[in-house]
């Protein structure tokens, strides 16, 4: 603990987001600093490096405007922290945690570090309860289980944000139990508490968005960064709203959905920062740590043994160029507990919501369906549904060589249900499905092309 | 020995501090965090610390120990979980909670443990360096303790009954004590007596591996594939079936999830060769993707000293890592902040030799207790967007014996393992097969190769069909396609969720030969004028 104030004039160097500066005593690493502009603004900023009495600040806000001369900065002696209260729901506040819903500031009851612990593997609880997303793709074939981490891949120009909406509308959480005579059963439990962290959001999205979110009442707590403020906010909007969802769940009991939009924003970021650095850059100009530093993020979410609350986390992803072995959604899904990917081509039929099944994923399916959780038919009719679609779409790219007459009667009857399928249990458009339903429309088509008795 | 922070940069920290040693440990900061030395200058010396570095500052202390890192090897080890620094996490969560803090000191082995220890050697008895001088048991295993390396000589007393773990359990006539439990630096390998070619091969239970692409016991196999092509369900599954002793499983900066979930499934379910709890035979390391970095570059290490430890007893270990490539990323992040000039990709130059020199550790060895054990690794390696042509793989295949690739189209078909039969080798096969001969069917390597004939014409047609359509080719070669698809979906397919996950050799030579034989008849009665329909529709996908 310092008694005085340390205040330096000593800036040697200004660039990009990176500040230098001489002659510092006593700085920490991660410690928050104070830099005073010429115009007497305040903005915030974090100690990167230390080597003698030279350190590095990062700046979480627009440097523009600094100067060597007459700026100056103060050390806090702090590291970043939250502000946590359960008054916090229903708030919006900007990437720097700043309300910025016209409502003063609520009264913290504790603060955290908003780097996070990583959770003890062996406290962890393994997800398995059922969420109901009311999506068919979804609860049917990828199904998203409490404490999950399951992205969105998608591509510019698909309804992504309609997606996710759908799911935060939707989502229940089925809690497994024993009725009074001692059968396992299923019953619906309480809604999610909604975390949205939006980084560098367009105004056409944001208006999207928090309409959403205020017909979801209080149950949410949203950062906002939108597209034209500063990049560096974006690496600490997500750790603020983790910080604000692990609060939340595991010591507020609470199930909490954290949406973070858009990860490539992220990413674009962190590649600022190092490249301002002089870092030696990877993959696409990418840094090497940015596998660690996605895992610190993704790596959250969970349930603890013994506790009630959950993070579950649904980042979305827009893939550059529609490649999804570009270092951001190749990296994602090496963290991630699967993937549920959007298609171009599925869009343009008129699809909704246009997920391609092949691709997609959800590692943690297998202990979240069948009896006691969905339904014990669940994990046949899937396994069929699939096996099934891939061999159509296999037989698509042999139609388009030898044309349709040339193939087998069997094969056509593939052909008719792959479109059939795709019409009828993965477009829904908005309407909401109970996985009861999904699994009813995915065996009427299994049976209508005789595929299962 | 004391010095003081300099500066620091991400897990490296500068110190100014003569006398430090090439990897020796060290306490860094108030918060007495861990690091190893990793580069020494005239004036300096560069740590990696293992721990979370947030908040620490120049001029605090940093205190040298005058050893390397070490692991505490003895009784009490087995079913135990541990970070990348031997530190058990069940204990940490009692002291911590749910969530890990940094600088937090744990005994890996209970200090006050009891333990009931069977003498082999008797008062007045010669022994010499290394030799087994008695036994505890753990869980169902004898737990071998051995004169340590560095001293022999004349019995004058030894323990007969209860022991604790901090007391000797024996004395030579010169003064110097056996005890129950000794350090080992993790970066030395153990040593041996000597070393022996794999001839036995390592039963995974997996049929595409156990028939296909043999695993050794003593041998080392490389599993590379995208995300989503099974690794970790591979490695489990192995890490579940595998005919070893001892398995060490390392989640190396993977899915804490993943690793909740293996945990809770290994302590209920029961090893299918002794029917024990599958937990009593093994060790699991965990540094997960948000864990530390520099723990996770330790963790592999820590690892394979406890393996080879076990393997010293004269035991059968399995060493399953998860994955390489996190390793090799720490290893770049941490080579990255020493500023040092980069390799491929920005990896360090010296990925390769690391990489080969930990890859030998295993083997078929004779100990210097005079039995026979055996390490045996199975490594997986995630590339970057599936492209194998990157230096991690390339550096795994140039010294591994075993390549299963992971095949990201296999598993958009669901066809689990996703091995690919073609790309796949394994470098045992030669030297294994007079042990199939002899133990398992004189007719494998035919069956074999009859196996691997019909995939590989199926490979062929498949590009005729494309062009042709099925019904354009002729009917041996339908009737081979068929043959082909049977082999794939009811022979290599292997569901992880059901019994059929682990199969037997017998059980495996007879599924194929069920299906070669099939193959056969019809051959025949289509020779003899059946029509190609009747003989495939009797029979089922």
């Amino acid at each position: 603990m310092r008694l005085s104030e340390h205040r330096y004039k000593t800036i040697t160097s200004i660039a990009g987001p990176l500040l230098f500066v001489q002659g510092v005593s006593s700085a920490r690493i991660g410690e928050v600093v104070k830099i005073l502009t010429p115009d007497e603004r305040q903005l915030e900023g974090e100690i990167l490096e230390i080597r003698e009495d030279t350190i590095l600040i990062e700046v979480f806000a627009e440097t523009r405007g600094l100067d060597i001369e007459r700026s100056s900065i103060v050390l806090t002696d702090t590291l970043r922290t939250a502000s946590l209260s359960p008054d916090i729901t229903g708030r919006v506040f900007n990437g720097s945690f700043v309300p910025i819903d016209g409502l003063p500031m609520f009264i913290p009851e504790k603060k955290m570090p908003i780097s996070g612990f990583a959770i003890n593997p062996t406290a962890r609880a393994r997800p398995e309860e059922f969420i109901e997303t009311g999506i068919s793709v979804i609860d049917g074939l990828n199904t998203l289980v409490k404490g999950q981490k399951l992205p969105v891949f998608s591509c510019s120009g698909l309804p992504s944000k309609e997606v996710v909406a759908a799911i935060l509308k939707n989502s229940r959480i089925m809690n497994a139990g024993t009725d009074p005579s001692g059968n396992r059963t299923k019953r619906e439990g309480g809604g999610f508490i909604i975390v949205f962290s939006a980084l560098g959001l367009t105004f056409l999205d944001y208006s999207y968005y928090m309409h959403i979110l205020k017909e979801m009442g209080s149950r949410f707590v949203a950062f906002i960064n939108m597209a034209d403020e500063p990049a560096m906010e974006r690496l600490l909007a997500p750790r603020h709203a983790l910080t604000v969802a692990e609060y939340l769940a595991f010591e507020k009991g609470m199930d909490v959905l954290v949406i973070i939009t858009d990860m490539t924003n992220y990413c674009d970021a962190l590649r600022e920062v190092s490249t301002a650095r002089e870092e030696l850059p990877g993959r696409r100009g990418y840094p090497g740590f940015m596998y660690s530093d996605l895992a610190s993020l993704y790596e959250r979410a969970g349930r603890i043994r013994g506790l009630n609350g959950s993070v579950t986390m649904l980042p979305v992803v827009t893939m550059p160029e529609d490649d999804i072995t570009h270092p951001i959604p190749d990296l994602t899904g090496y963290i991630t507990e699967g993937q549920i990917v959007l298609c171009r081509e599925l869009h343009q039929k008129g699809i909704f919501p246009p997920v391609d099944v092949l691709p997609s994923l959800s590692r943690l399916m297998q202990r979240g369906i069948g009896e006691g959780h969905t339904r014990s038919d669940h994990r046949k009719v899937s396994n069929h549904l699939y096996k099934y679609y891939a061999r159509g779409r296999d037989l698509r790219k042999l139609e388009a060589i030898i044309g349709r007459e040339g193939m087998s009667e069997k094969d056509r009857i593939m052909l008719d249900f792959t479109d059939a399928f795709e019409r009828e249990f993965v477009h829904q458009g908005m309407t909401r499905k109970t996985v009861s339903e999904t699994l009813d429309t995915g065996l009427n088509l299994l049976k209508r092309f005789s595929l299962v008795e | 020995m004391m010095g003081r922070i300099t500066g620091i940069s991400g897990p490296t920290v500068s110190v100014d501090m003569k006398g430090l040693k090439l990897y020796e440990l060290v306490h860094v900061g108030n918060a007495m965090l861990t690091g190893e030395v990793v580069k020494l200058e005239e004036k300096r010396a560069i740590v990696q610390v293992y721990e979370d570095t947030r908040g620490l500052g120049p001029d605090e202390p940093v205190q040298g120990t005058g050893m390397p890192m070490t692991v505490k090897l003895g009784p009490g080890l087995l079913s135990g979980m541990f970070d990348g620094l031997q530190r058990p996490l069940y204990k940490l969560k009692d002291l911590s909670g749910p969530f890990i803090r940094p600088a937090q000191d744990v005994s890996v082995l209970d200090p006050s443990g009891q333990w009931v220890f069977h003498p082999l050697r008797k008062k007045g008895d010669e022994v010499s360096r290394n030799e087994i001088i008695g036994y505890v048991v753990e869980n169902h295993f004898q737990h071998f303790i051995a004169c340590p390396h560095s001293c022999g000589g004349r019995l004058a007393w030894i323990a007969d009954g209860n022991i604790r773990i901090d007391e000797p359990v024996g004395r030579l006539e010169d003064g110097s004590e056996i005890p129950v439990y000794h350090e080992w630096s993790v970066r030395v390998p153990r040593p041996y007596v000597r070393k022996f070619s794999p001839y036995e091969p390592l039963v995974t239970g997996q049929r595409a591996i156990d028939f296909l692409f043999s695993i050794a016991k003593g041998g080392t196999a490389i599993m590379p594939g995208g995300f989503g092509t099974g690794k970790t369900i591979l490695e489990q599954s192995i890490a579940k079936f595998a005919d070893v002793d001892i398995v060490v499983y390392a989640g190396c900066g993977e899915r804490g999830n993943e690793m909740a979930e293996m945990i809770e499934e290994f302590e209920h379910l029961k090893d299918p060769w002794t029917g024990s709890s599958l937990m009593e035979r093994t060790l699991l390391v965990i540094n997960t993707s948000n864990m530390p970095v520099a723990a996770r570059e330790a963790s592999i290490y820590t690892a394979v000293s406890m393996a080879e430890y076990y393997r010293d007893m004269g035991y059968h270990v399995l060493l399953l890592a998860d994955s390489v490539s996190r390793w090799a990323e720490a290893l770049r992040e941490i080579s990255s902040s020493l500023e040092e000039m980069p390799g491929e990709e920005g990896y360090p130059t010296y990925l390769s030799s690391r990489l080969s020199s930990f890859v030998e550790r295993a083997g078929v060895v004779e100990t210097y207790s005079g039995k026979i054990g055996s390490l045996s690794m199975v490594l997986s390696v995630s590339p970057p967007g599936g492209d194998f042509t990157e230096p991690v793989t390339q550096s795994c295949l140039r010294t591994t014996g075993t390549f299963l690739m992971l095949d990201t189209s296999l598993a958009h078909r669901r066809h689990f393992p996703a091995i690919n039969w073609f790309q796949s080798y394994s470098l045992y096969r030669a030297g294994l097969s007079g042990y199939y001969r002899e133990n398992v069917s004189p007719k494998w390597e035919d069956v074999q190769m009859s196996c691997r004939d019909i995939l590989q014409k199926e490979e062929a047609l498949r590009e005729v069909v494309e062009i042709v359509g099925i019904e354009g080719i002729q009917d041996p070669d339908r009737l081979l396609l068929h043959a082909a698809e049977m082999i794939r979906t009811q022979f290599l397919n292997q569901n992880a969720y059901t019994d059929d996950a682990f199969s037997s050799l017998d059980k495996t030579l007879a599924s194929i030969e069920r299906i070669l034989d099939f193959y056969k008849h019809a051959a025949e009665r289509l020779k003899q004028g059946a029509a190609i329909d009747e003989i495939l529709s009797g029979t089922s996908f």
